[in-house]
């Protein structure tokens, strides 16, 4: 039975985490923004537990059930401003949300 | 031993005395204030006593009491300690100072009764006496410099006592930026002391001095230097050539100020110091030697600046710059011993003098000006008496206080080892000057026909409080010098012979200087002397003599048998008269080459380029530098957060881009 090397996994999680950061920069949906940040989170959580099962150590999954936990409270709280933008905007246009500036 | 052992008790009264009126004084009665001022001085004056007698029952051979209390400051080998210590110079400045300012505190209590401001007057003259005896008492250069700029402060102070007065305001700036002048050069003294003896303390500094070779007259060596450099303090402190020129103004203070301060006790604080660092001034002639040539010159010209003068307080500011070029002579051709004998004679008939014409004013009601007195005698006679014997003592009438003192001086100018016969002709021609201005200060305010409106001015006698201290002053005028009359008769005169182990402890190499007049006076004792009655016969028919009485006559002859001659004699010497007048324009002179040039690059250059082009400069341009930047960068802040993200993914490649390519972290 071959293995399947852990290049393989760290490849697929680049793949995952540029799909991220490319409909991060590019989406204006607040809540695909949000997707996209889950993407990046679950690619790197890839490369963890792959390296992990690379080395034979557990700090990786460790790792990933923290990042699980993070990415839990940050949807939480995320959707939750989501909610009040959409109340106040009428719309889920990040463009629109630029208030905060000098 | 109680007073001895404990030396600080005798600083520490006048200072609590300072303490309570100036602090809590404000709404004290007179009479509280008085017994606190008055009190305190005398205890202090008491305290004195009781430390000279103690003083007395040390061993034969111990010549001075030293007292170390507590280290003041130490900085490597830099060490000061709050040190006190008592010989027999210390103990005629201790008496002198003591005994005029409690005479003064008396007078003030009269003088100064319908006064604003009392209270602060008292706290002052206290806080003055303190640090006069912090001055005397110290037994280190740099506690001696706390003292220095202490009575300095004090003098600036009650110069300006009338600070609503712009005149007077002006004064004590006057005074204080003047002196701040010498003071310069007594710091640099200070530490090129330090660097040179590595010690500040007086004992030590002598001690180590007193191994050192005299240097050479025509050579300058680094004592020498600080010879030089603490001098200038002195010049810029007793008022000398070139640095006088704020005693005149001083007299804007109070009279009883003037009197304490700017004629016995302060401006006699750089004879002190002189006196005090014999051990270096003798072994360093070129010092000795322009010591004694300012103190000639300021010795006769300010007496030529006296003879015009129409102020009465003025003719004596002049006076008191001329009688401490006296002091200075002494000590600078080594008659130590006679210029401190001068200091104590000077304290008596100068602040008599002052407090006599405070008295004179006080009768007329504030007027200054001897052109519109005249006449006095008869209406307050106790400051005539007073003031008259003052003046015979000032100007060396035999028997009187001056005429030892200034005899003293003149003889070691004229014979002693460092003697010179200019230095010798100068004290003489000012010693005749003074007599002359003096009795014309005499003769036109007490005598002739009253040259103001007797209806409008009601002339009184003052009160007790202020003609007792003058008749105490006036005793000691004529006793103050008979501890020189055996002087005359070519002995030792007590007074030396009091001062004698001061000035012979750290002793000179032989063929520079020896204790002056003292070993000049026992070589003629003990080598063919002519006799007494013949060295006594010569004193009173010696030059300063006859040049006193001829001094006396010239007055007499132009103000009381002809009194228009001097208008007459101003008339035909018009130009030499008012160079006398306006005093040779030295303060014209001084403005025109130093306030003005320095007021000019003040305002030129350090107000308008440095200040407001330089530092303003530089200040608003940071702050405008900072603002441009900040303006610019914060486009980066743009609110937008797609552009947040775009930056933290250029970053993150950027940072990636750098450990792997640029830093080599690949393995």
């Amino acid at each position: 039975m071959s293995v399947v090397p852990v290049s393989y996994y760290l490849v697929l999680s680049a793949i995952l985490f540029g799909l991220g950061v490319v409909a991060f920069v590019f989406k204006r949906n607040i809540i695909t923004i949000l997707m996209a940040i889950e993407l990046m989170l679950n690619a790197v959580n890839l490369a963890f537990v792959a390296f992990a099962r690379a080395w034979g150590q557990l700090d990786g999954l460790v790792f990933v059930f923290f990042v699980i936990v993070v990415a839990a409270a940050e949807a939480a709280v995320g959707l939750a401003i989501v909610i009040r933008i959409y109340q106040n905007r009428q719309s889920l246009n990040i463009e629109r949300v630029n208030l905060l500036k000098f | 031993m109680p007073i001895l052992e404990h030396l600080w008790i005798i600083l520490a009264l006048p200072l609590a005395g300072a303490a309570l009126n100036g602090l809590l004084g404000k709404n004290w009665s007179k009479t509280i204030i008085n017994s606190i001022g008055i009190g305190s001085v005398s205890l202090a004056f008491l305290s004195v006593l009781e430390a000279i007698r103690e003083f007395s029952l040390l061993p034969a051979g111990q010549l001075s009491f030293f007292k170390n209390y507590f280290n003041w400051m130490s900085a490597g080998s830099f060490k000061v300690d709050f040190a006190l210590q008592m010989d027999h110079l210390t103990i005629v400045m201790l008496l002198v100072v003591t005994f005029v300012s409690l005479l003064v505190h008396v007078y003030s209590t009269g003088y100064m009764a319908h006064e604003e401001g009392y209270y602060r007057f008292f706290a002052y003259l206290n806080l003055f006496v303190f640090f006069m005896l912090t001055l005397v008492l110290a037994a280190n250069i740099v506690l001696m410099f706390v003292g220095w700029e202490g009575v300095g402060l004090c003098s600036y102070l009650l110069i300006g006592f009338w600070f609503l007065k712009r005149s007077a305001i002006n004064a004590g700036k006057k005074a204080f930026i003047t002196t701040r002048i010498g003071d310069f050069g007594f710091t640099v003294g200070i530490l090129l002391l330090f660097w040179t003896f590595s010690s500040v303390d007086f004992g030590t500094v002598f001690a180590k001095a007193a191994n050192m070779p005299a240097e050479s007259a025509t050579q300058a060596g680094v004592l020498t230097w600080i010879c030089l450099l603490l001098f200038a303090g002195a010049i810029g402190k007793s008022a000398q050539l070139p640095l006088y020129v704020w005693l005149p103004d001083a007299m804007e203070g109070p009279t009883p100020v003037s009197a304490l301060i700017h004629a016995a006790t302060m401006v006699t604080a750089g004879v002190y110091m002189v006196a005090r660092m014999h051990a270096l001034f003798s072994r360093a002639p070129i010092a000795m030697f322009v010591v004694a040539a300012v103190g000639a010159i300021t010795a006769f010209y300010a007496a030529t600046i006296g003879l015009v003068q129409t102020d009465i307080k003025k003719v004596l500011a002049y006076s008191t710059v001329s009688q401490l070029g006296y002091m200075f002579l002494g000590c600078g051709v080594g008659a130590y011993a006679a210029g401190i004998f001068h200091l104590m004679t000077h304290a008596f008939f100068k602040g008599l003098l002052f407090l006599a014409a405070g008295s004179v004013i006080h009768a007329m009601s504030g007027e200054q000006d001897m052109r519109n007195m005249g006449g006095l005698r008869k209406q307050i006679p106790v400051t005539y008496w007073t003031m008259f014997i003052a003046t015979l003592a000032i100007a060396g009438i035999p028997g009187f206080a001056g005429f030892f003192s200034k005899d003293e001086i003149l003889d070691a100018a004229g014979s002693g080892p460092n003697a010179h016969i200019t230095l010798w002709l100068l004290g003489l021609a000012g010693a005749g000057l003074t007599s002359f201005y003096m009795f014309r200060l005499i003769f036109l305010t007490f005598f002739g026909k009253p040259r103001f409106d007797e209806h409008k001015v009601h002339v009184h006698e003052s009160p007790r409080s202020m003609t007792v201290p003058l008749i105490i002053l006036a005793l000691l005028s004529i006793v103050g010098g008979w501890f020189a009359a055996p002087h005359l008769l070519g002995k030792t005169d007590y007074f030396e012979a009091f001062l004698h182990p001061v000035f012979a402890t750290y002793g000179v190499p032989a063929g520079i200087e020896q204790g002056a007049s003292l070993a000049g006076a026992a070589g003629e004792a003990g080598g063919i002397s002519p006799s007494p009655a013949m060295e006594l016969l010569h004193a009173l028919t010696g030059p300063p003599v006859v040049l006193a009485i001829i001094g006396l006559l010239v007055a007499w002859w132009f103000y009381i048998r002809k009194p228009d001659a001097p208008k007459k004699l101003a008339e035909s010497a018009h130009g030499l008269y008012k160079l006398l007048l306006d005093k040779y324009y030295v303060d014209e002179i001084y403005a025109a080459l130093i306030i003005r040039p320095f007021l000019w690059i003040s305002t030129n250059v350090l107000w308008h380029v440095v200040d407001e082009r330089v530092i303003d400069g530089t200040v608003n341009g940071v702050a405008t530098v900072a603002r441009g930047v900040g303006g610019q960068a914060r486009e980066i802040q743009s609110g937008n957060a797609r552009t947040y993200a775009t930056w933290v993914v250029i970053g993150a490649v950027g940072f990636t881009v750098l450990m792997l390519g640029v830093w080599g972290m690949v393995r």
